[in-house]
């Protein structure tokens, strides 16, 4: 998880000052699962660095960090993709109908080509014909969502499905490391103090995953290193900050955001295969569950950096996974984030920037009081958490993102 | 003039529709089946006394969604939070409703109060968020039409708002009593929801606010050109709040036709999808009141009639591809209309002239 | 040395006016050039005709005595040409190195960017030329003039020989001015010319090695600085004789219209716009303000609107505090507004006629009677309008785009000027508008006088204010640096106020 932020610091991040360096990071990391070890240990809660929820964050997470990564990349060229989700259910449509004919695989391509065209279709409404933005998202929502449907009850239900399931689909082989597995999951049984929390995490990655897990998890590296060391990725970034500036050095914004958005859409697509294909083994009619709109939750939450991108989805993907496991973790979690705020706090006093210390101050307060309060959190709002961090980030983090200047602004060439 | 625009003004939604009929023809077609024979059969099942009556009820809803939806969208405002803001409305208006008694009237009046109060401080959120803090309300209201659906959720859950009663498997409000409910009226044989007539009185409100007062004024002007009504002397920052809570408003009434007159408490089986629906039908019906009604029938109708289809092999989901089809035709027709509107208009002027101009630099 | 560019007899006109005519030019190689004159002296249009981005109707244009034809800003570039524009095309979040390198990138297959080579070609022509700019620095972070470096660095990292600056110091402090010149100078000892477009004598007389007037859309002089000074040169670009007042019945009257005290503004970023900035308008004056364009007359106007809040100081307007006041209830007090950006401020595009009546007037009778709008009021009022000012429509129910800026500025001055205003704040008012119109609005806004109204005149034609002022303000660097009357007047002393340079 470390290593693609060093990719990701070109660009200055304003979010917290805190985020200066690789070593940093993984100081910062290592400092969390200290304190996620400390409370299991302390209230007995163990399932937090089980391999289950690992495994199960891991499984929630690569959809919704495939459809960040495609808002991103449509919103990095200046589009906002509201029709992530409906470029979603093609995915689990295509995936699921054409992984039932020729297997998983040829599932995964035909997800891909069918996002592709989606997204191309979106870039043809809103760069040539000019419409707005969240007008011809909402239509492809609609008519995705539609078409899905009807597809199923034609081509399902004589070959064993049903209107609203498709028939299953042969899963893709899992496998599990050889060597590392095994030994992880000694070390877990040990019950050694943090080491046997991390190789417990560190075991549900590595058990029963498949290949095509990894191959999606290295789109964030190839997303960093496109946007920051490609000719094609400069062109892009500029065409969301200013295109006009682009435009006057004989870029043709136009044809970036017609490449941009086509691949927003395979991205968000081949999210939707992941669901039909490998979180699950079928179609299922609202399979997609506002998956599409977390997504560009997670773009703003990672403030558009791929990386940020990742580390949304997994804490997104991580709150998923805790809805169906047992719910003191979640008020471990709670713990665990209020001693989070507490050491910040301390941080931020030290260094005498009171206004956010006394914000942290006052978030470890309400994580202290909600766990001796609160006997147990309601599922609805574990659900909502999601939506509600983003909400939250808008508010109160505004100033500090730093969204491509121009992404969702109307842009006609020779226009000054 | 006037009937230029009466022309300009239907002939984008008709091109629409007739291009998404077409369209579905073509894949009728492909499936062997008869178009013609299908649209009949829609047709004459969709007309028959009980489901017009059906269709009507559900139109009541879709008019005050699109409704909503127009009066954010004269301001180019987004409202997707529709879905979130009907809701708030609708739950509240059913609690509020259950816990009070009051003279019939003052019954119904307090609880079509609360939900356009519980609707538009919803909005409100987003709208601050929008004004003070340059947040894209889109997002913003996709956010909070979660949050609206988890919060009403908790609140059902049986020792709080909610109750389980006998033999049903929805957690719903406390009953509604009497006095808080609206009576139905008989037509075709079936009973209509008397809130239609608050609708249609909505739909007019909304015309002559938009039209006829310096409020509406405003509010055009300042979706038409930030900067020029400013300068006017408009607060176009608070104009944009104020469109955004009004819209909540409107949008918090949706469910109330239902909750009035039939089912006289809010459960989580009350229909979502309002904001798609609702800013499908405002598109399709240009912000225009009357526009949205027809088009709201027409959604009202496509829905009531589509399983019909089954028994003509062809599977009903058939009409969402329609409506979708509807609304992407109907975007790209106001494009071209209108560049060609504005064309026809800018020979018109060319014509009345011959001058010199003088500019300056 | 030779001459590196050499213009002759280049022309340039657009329907109804000549932008350019018989413009000539011979730059030499390495040299500082400067080309002065006022707002529609042609210097603009002279500019982006060299840089590609309008085609001459005539003439000819060498670079190297070699002939060329510009078909667009690539063609330009390819020959050597850079442009450093006025308004920076920069993206905030992203470095220099990217800014600069964007559209031209050194690449590995096409696809993968050498950055390495990149920073270090930068590097070295910020050392050669002594630019101090950070590649890795984020733009966000650097101040106005650190952007202009940047701009700089981006036409000299494409092979530049000739760097054209339109107006480059208009939004510079005088310490940045000074770190400008200094690199200019560099640039032009190791060998690059540049081409300096500016109003501002001072400056010009400091670091040019030429100097060419420019006045009514043709080249009129070309001078060396030791051989000329202030006067020569601001008499040079006003022109020989002033425009004579149109005699008209003066009846100021002691009512303070407009009284602006020691008001100071500064924009959120910190950049002060206007300073010590004192006015006075009384009822029955037309007071022109007269003043290149970028020397704080939009932010003036806009102040005494309402629709910003002065930082300090005291602006009062028909007994409003301008500052803490709604625009409305200024409007509503008796101030007309025709702003300068017609289609921007001044009219809703997409909408009839009869609602652009409405627009500005909407919070009072006759226009509205309370909340509702009076439609009949309206459609009748733009009839009214449409004759008086001759606006060429076929009604008013055509949608005000459709309209040509001409008549859509007719229409505006004659909507502003309706139900007998107090004070008339009228920037450019007959910008774009023919002869015959002109001299309808100026006969309008003389009988507003007599009838004892306060006007505002901020234009850039010379002979409107001429023609039309009592008093004429001259607004330079955000300062009021004189008043003059206009019966005594000289093109110098004008010229000199205009130009910041204090007579001498």
């Amino acid at each position: 998880m470390a290593t693609d932020t060093k990719k990701v610091i070109k660009a200055p991040s304003k979010v917290k000052s805190l985020f200066k360096s690789p070593a940093r990071i993984t100081l910062m990391i290592a400092g969390l699962f200290f304190i996620l070890a400390l409370v299991e240990s302390l209230t007995g809660a163990t399932d937090i660095s089980s391999p289950g929820t690992s495994g199960a964050t891991l499984r929630f997470a690569i959809p919704l960090l495939m459809a960040g990564l495609g808002g991103l990349w449509a919103e990095r060229a200046g589009v906002i993709n509201i029709g992530l989700e409906g470029m979603m259910i093609v995915g689990t449509w295509t995936a699921a109908w054409f992984g039932y004919l020729h297997g998983p695989l040829m599932g995964f391509v035909a997800a891909a080509i069918f996002g592709l065209a989606s997204g191309f279709f979106h870039a043809i409404l809103t760069v040539k014909i000019g419409i707005d933005q969240a007008v011809s998202g909402l239509a492809i929502n609609l008519i995705a969502a539609g078409g899905a449907r009807y597809l199923s009850g034609v081509f399902f239900p004589p070959v064993g499905g049903d209107r609203t399931v498709s028939p299953p689909v042969d899963s893709f082989p899992t496998f599990t490391i050889p060597v590392i597995a095994p030994i992880l999951e000694k070390i877990d049984a040990q019950d050694i103090f943090f080491i046997s929390n991390l190789a417990g995490i560190l075991h549900g990655l590595t058990k029963d995953v498949s290949l095509v897990t990894f191959a999606l998890l290295l789109l964030v590296p190839l997303t960093s290193w496109i946007l920051w060391r490609s000719k094609f990725g400069l062109r892009m970034r500029f065409s969301g900050e200013n295109p006009m500036a682009a435009e006057s050095l004989g870029i043709n914004v136009y044809r970036i955001r017609y490449i941009a958005i086509s691949v927003s859409g395979m991205l968000a697509s081949l999210g939707g295969a992941y669901l039909a294909l490998v979180a699950s083994s079928v179609y299922r009619e609202g399979q997609t569950a506002g998956r599409g709109f977390i997504g560009l939750a997670t773009v703003i939450f990672g403030n558009w950096k791929p990386g940020g991108v990742f580390a949304g989805s997994i804490l997104f993907g991580f709150t998923d996974a805790l809805r169906v496991r047992q719910s003191e973790s979640v008020m471990s979690l709670i713990m665990v984030a209020g001693i989070v705020a507490l050491v910040l706090s301390i941080f931020y006093s030290i260094n005498r920037r009171w206004k956010p210390g006394l914000i942290s101050g006052s978030l470890a307060l309400v994580a202290w009081w909600i766990h001796q309060r609160v006997d147990v959190i309601p599922q609805e709002f574990v659900t909502v958490f999601p939506n509600f961090a983003t909400l939250i980030v808008l508010t109160f983090l505004a100033q500090r993102l730093t969204p491509p200047a121009m992404a969702g602004m109307p842009y006609r060439r020779g226009s000054e | 003039m006037k009937k230029d625009r009466i022309f300009w003004g239907t002939v984008a939604p008709l091109a629409a529709v007739v291009s998404s009929l077409f369209l579905v023809s073509i894949i009728l077609i492909l499936r062997g089946a008869n178009p013609i024979t299908i649209f009949q059969v829609m047709i004459s099942y969709g007309f028959e006394p009980r489901n017009l009556v059906s269709e009507l009820n559900q139109t009541v809803s879709y008019y005050l969604a699109g409704v909503a939806a127009a009066i954010g969208f004269k301001m180019l405002l987004f409202n997707i939070g529709i879905d979130g803001q009907y809701r708030m409305g609708a739950f509240f208006g059913a609690v509020v409703g259950a816990a009070v008694s009051l003279p019939p009237v003052l019954h119904v009046l307090l609880i079509v109060i609360t939900a356009m109060l519980a609707g538009g401080l919803w909005a409100a959120i987003a709208g601050y968020l929008k004004v003070r803090r340059g947040v894209s309300e889109v997002i913003s209201n996709i956010m909070l039409n979660f949050i609206a659906a988890a919060i009403i959720a908790f609140l059902l859950g049986e020792d709080l708002l909610g109750i389980l009663p006998e033999g049903s498997q929805n957690v719903q409000t406390r009953p509604i009593p009497l006095s808080g409910q609206m009576p139905t009226f008989k037509l075709f044989d079936g009973e209509i929801y008397s809130f239609i007539f608050v609708a249609i009185f909505v739909g007019i409100a909304y015309w002559i606010m938009l039209n006829k007062t310096v409020f509406g004024f405003n509010l055009r002007a300042t979706g038409l050109s930030f900067r020029a009504a400013r300068s006017s002397g408009v607060n176009a920052p608070g104009m944009i709040f104020i469109t955004t809570v009004l819209s909540g408003a409107i949008a918090g009434l949706v469910g109330l036709g239902t909750l009035l007159s039939d089912t006289h408490s809010y459960s989580m089986a009350f229909p979502s999808g309002f904001a798609f629906t609702g800013l499908s039908l405002a598109l399709l019906g240009r912000n225009h009141p009357v526009g949205i009604f027809f088009a709201a029938f027409l959604w009202s109708f496509l829905e009531r009639a589509a399983p019909v289809l089954e028994y003509e092999g062809v599977p009903p989901e058939i009409v969402i591809v329609m409506q979708g089809t509807i609304v992407l035709a109907i975007v790209v027709a106001y494009e071209v209309v209108a560049r060609i509107n504005l064309r026809q208009q800018q020979r018109a002027v060319g014509k009345a002239n011959v001058e010199l101009v003088k500019e300056s630099k | 040395m030779g001459n590196i560019l050499e213009v002759a007899g280049v022309e340039k006109k657009y329907p109804g006016v000549v932008a350019n005519r018989d413009v000539s030019l011979l730059v030499r190689e390495g040299s500082i050039h400067a080309i002065i004159g006022e707002n529609g002296a042609g210097k603009s249009t002279l500019m982006k005709t060299l840089y590609g981005l309008i085609r001459p109707d005539a003439g000819s244009i060498k670079v190297f005595s070699k002939e060329v034809s510009l078909k667009s800003p690539q063609d330009a570039i390819a020959l050597g040409i850079g442009m450093v524009h006025q308004h920076f095309k920069l993206a905030d979040n992203a470095t220099v190195l990217e800014n600069v390198i964007l559209g031209g990138e050194p690449s590995r297959f096409g696809f993968v960017i050498k950055y390495d080579e990149a920073r270090k070609k930068l590097l070295e022509i910020a050392e050669t030329y002594h630019l101090e700019i950070d590649p890795n620095e984020s733009v966000a972070n650097l101040g106005v003039g650190e952007r202009q470096r940047v701009e700089i660095a981006k036409v000299l990292f494409r092979g530049a020989k000739i760097l054209i600056l339109d107006e480059p110091t208009a939004v510079l402090v005088p310490q940045e001015v000074t770190e400008l010149f200094e690199n200019l100078r560099e640039l032009v000892d190791k060998g690059l010319t540049v081409l300096f477009i500016s109003h501002k004598l001072d400056e010009v007389l400091s670091i040019a090695d030429d100097i060419t007037i420019m006045r009514q859309g043709t080249t009129v002089a070309t001078k060396k600085p030791a051989d000329t000074n202030k006067k020569e040169l601001a008499e040079l670009m006003v022109g020989g004789e002033l425009p004579k007042p149109i005699p008209g019945v003066q009846n100021i009257s002691e009512k303070s219209i407009l009284s602006i005290k020691d008001a100071f503004y500064s924009r959120h970023d910190g950049r002060e716009i206007l300073h010590n900035l004192n006015l006075d308008l009384h009822g029955g004056e037309i007071l022109g303000l007269a003043g290149v364009e970028g020397n704080g007359q939009s932010e003036l106007i806009e102040l005494i609107m309402g629709l910003l809040p002065a930082t300090s100081g005291s602006v009062e307007v028909l007994g409003l505090d301008a500052s803490t006041a709604h625009t409305k209830e200024i409007r509503n007090a008796g101030v007309a507004y025709i702003p300068q950006d017609r289609q921007r401020d001044g009219l809703l595009m997409s909408a009839p006629l009869w609602e652009n009546r409405i627009l500005g007037h909407q919070f009072a009778m006759p226009m509205a009677r309370g909340m509702w709008v009076n439609k009949a009021a309206a459609a009748e009022d733009s009839k009214r309008v449409v004759e008086e000012f001759d606006v060429r429509t076929p009604g008013v129910n055509v949608l005000a785009s459709a309209l040509s800026g001409g008549n859509q500025q007719k229409f505006i001055v004659g909507r502003e000027l309706s139900g007998d205003p107090k004070l008339i704040v009228a920037a450019q008012p007959t910008r774009g508008v023919d002869v015959g119109a002109q001299a309808i609005i100026w006969d309008h806004l003389m009988k507003a006088r007599s009838a004892g109204a306060g006007v505002l005149l901020v234009s850039a034609d010379l002979e409107e204010l001429f023609s039309l002022s009592d008093r004429i303000a001259v607004i330079y660097g955000g300062t009021i640096v004189s008043i003059l009357n206009p019966l005594k007047t000289t093109p110098e002393d004008l010229g000199l106020a205009m130009t910041g340079a204090k007579s001498a």
